[in-house]
């Protein structure tokens, strides 16, 4: 019951076996790829949800429950035996529980315990300056990178008339994405931090990290205000408005959810740089939250911990162990989902705008 | 079959349907409004318009008629400096008169000549706002903030454009859920918001359907009463049903310029003749 035979049977020559070769073989590029990504973040996720998960400890007061990996500053660990039983305690807690145990063993008459313990700096408390830093940083970066980016932007699409000169301009700021971000890290070290003499500061994170992401915010700024069909812009035009007029109302409204994807890719760039904040803006360790500063000017005076280079920090500078390499995947577990928080939400901001400026 | 071939050997049957009877107040000669004097016009190096000399009478519609590439749209553009927009044009020689000033002299702002000169495109161009805010886009640039006021333009422009029964009940929807003809009447109606004295249309019913392009041709007689209007058409039929006033163009050349009656029936020039009976275009 074979089909009859016809024009349009197929046949099965060499050339159709390796098209179908070369499919699978993109398949397998494909699925490698995804391997490998879903085995990275898998690994992250799977070491370093159990120290966020174990850190969850009641409260007396409002709001009863804390975790105190994310919302607590580093502190050191300390391992010791107390009757017999082996503990770990952050640095405050030891210290109170030394005194208390002291107190106790004072009152009842019996002599004073020894506290021998050993400790490993980091490794106990959590990493909520870090958290805090790294928001700043975000924030401020991506702020000075969408304004001085997109206005770059609407220069050259709109206003700049093409020479030799604006060519130039647009080879510049290519090349701009290709400098290595340790390079921006010593630009921003000599420019902000000596020159201007604004020493290890947001000021000079945030300057630093926002020119490291301008070429991407521009080329797709530019990319999408050319998106915005032509006609728009002469039937504004033809009704006797100014050429502002016509980009503020009628073109940049509408070029906006595409430059606000490329600001997506922008904040996971600004959050996970190490090298552009190492000399500019962070510290290793820092007591003081940022919002506690004498008067507000310091505000934007003051250098913040950031999340990547406490990963930095933990992995390589301090010894290594079965408790630092706890808090490490912690950290990377947070600092994941801090980006996916940041950009779920600008994700959502620019489906809020396609809805309303739907062309 | 009777049909008018290329080829046929008696020329004289134009395409044109015989003109309508000309209404009273048609007769009457209209003062110019705009003078167009010894204009020549380049694209970069390249001449597009040769000497151009037309006067076009107030408040009367004026047709463009001609093959592709011949320069109408061109001069159409030049009447609102829209030209002005394009890389290296430059008006070499001559001038163009709205009401004795000329539109290319030192002291006139195109941005405001642009309000006074309104322009209908082919493609129609609705901006993706709701209709209440593609009519009132001209007058809130010009900084009119009064909601009645607006209220008043808006219902005033799409009664002038004849779609208000058809929107009344849907100002705030957006301008892109109409059809191809009341998206151009919207464009119409936007353009009319701003109470311009001339409206230049550049092929306004070439994306039309018939029935559609009928009732824009109804509304330019019923526009004609208050504005000047120049229509640029590739359809010889649509100049001879509108317009009071042809001027043929050819190669950047202005061949005729005559009464829409004379051009289609009695064409003093051999090109014309040749033109509106289907030889060539």
């Amino acid at each position: 019951m074979t089909a009859p035979s016809h024009f349009y049977t197929s046949r099965n020559s060499f050339q159709r076996r390796t098209e179908g070769t070369i499919v699978w073989a993109f398949r397998l590029a494909t699925y490698v790829i995804l391997l490998c990504g879903v085995f990275v973040i898998g690994n992250i996720c799977l070491k370093g949800l159990p120290t966020v998960t174990g850190s969850f400890r009641s409260l007396k007061q409002f709001p009863y429950v804390t975790n105190t990996f994310l919302f607590e500053a580093p502190e050191s660990l300390y391992i010791f035996k107390h009757e017999g039983v082996k503990r770990e305690m952050g640095d405050t807690e030891y210290r109170a529980f030394r005194e208390a145990e002291t107190a106790r063993a004072t009152a009842e008459g019996r002599p004073v315990p020894e506290f021998k313990a050993q400790s490993y700096v980091y490794a106990a408390g959590g990493i909520w300056p870090c958290i805090v830093g790294t928001v700043l940083l975000v924030v401020g970066a991506m702020t000075i990178a969408l304004l001085l980016g997109v206005a770059s932007a609407i220069f050259l699409s709109e206003y700049a008339r093409d020479s030799a000169f604006v060519r130039f301009i647009r080879l510049a700021i290519l090349n701009l994405a290709g400098v290595p971000s340790i390079v921006f890290g010593l630009f921003g070290f000599a420019m902000f931090v000596l020159y201007f003499d604004w020493n290890v500061s947001l000021m000079s994170g945030w300057f630093t990290l926002a020119f490291m992401v301008l070429p991407v915010v521009i080329t797709a700024s530019e990319e999408a205000l050319k998106a915005v069909p032509k006609g728009f812009r002469e039937g504004s035009l033809a009704l006797g408005a100014t050429k502002w007029q016509t980009i503020r109302k009628n073109v940049l409204p509408y070029a906006l959810p595409g430059i606000l994807t490329s600001s997506i890719l922008g904040i996971a760039r600004v959050a996970g740089e190490t090298a552009p904040i190492m000399f500019t803006a962070a510290y290793v360790v820092r007591d003081k939250l940022p919002w506690e500063v004498a008067k507000f000017g310091d505000f934007f005076f003051q250098g913040v911990m950031a999340l990547p280079y406490h990963i930095y920090v933990v992995s390589s500078k301090i010894p290594q162990n079965a408790y630092t390499q706890r808090v490490q995947y912690g950290t990377a577990f947070v600092f994941l989902g801090l980006v996916a928080l940041i950009a779920g939400s600008s994700i959502l901001l620019r489906n809020k705008l396609r809805g309303r400026y739907q062309w | 079959m009777e049909n008018s071939s290329p080829t046929s050997a008696a020329p004289s049957r134009t395409l044109a349907t015989p003109p309508r009877v000309a209404r009273k107040d048609d007769t009457v000669p209209s003062p110019t409004l705009i003078d167009v004097k010894g204009l020549d016009f380049y694209y970069g190096a390249k001449q597009a318009l040769f000497d151009i000399n037309i006067a076009i009478p107030d408040r009367r519609v004026t047709a463009f008629i001609g093959p592709s590439g011949c320069g109408k749209s061109t001069l159409l553009r030049c009447l609102n400096r829209m030209n002005d927009l394009i890389d290296g044009t430059a008006v070499k020689r001559g001038e163009i008169k709205i009401r004795d000033i000329d539109i290319y002299g030192p002291a006139v702002d195109p941005i405001e000549l642009r309000k006074r000169v309104g322009m209908v495109f082919q493609k129609s161009n609705p901006f993706p706002k709701s209709i209440y805010e593609n009519i009132i886009y001209g007058l809130r640039i010009q900084g009119v903030k009064s909601k009645t006021k607006l209220d008043e333009v808006v219902e005033k422009s799409l009664r002038g454009a004849a779609l208000w029964d058809e929107v009344k009940d849907r100002l705030h929807e957006s301008g892109l859920g109409l059809s191809g003809g009341q998206q151009q009447r919207l464009c119409i109606a936007r353009t009319i918001a701003v109470e311009p004295e001339v409206i230049l249309m550049d092929e306004p019913c070439s994306a039309l359907d018939p029935i559609a392009t009928a009732k824009v041709e109804e509304l330019i007689h019923e526009l004609k009463k208050q504005f000047t209007i120049i229509i640029v058409t590739h359809s010889m039929q649509q100049a001879a049903r509108c317009s009071d006033r042809t001027a043929f163009f050819y190669m950047g050349k202005l061949i005729e310029f005559d009464e829409t009656h004379n051009i289609f029936m009695n064409p003093k020039n051999a090109q014309t003749e040749a033109y509106v009976s289907g030889r060539f275009g």
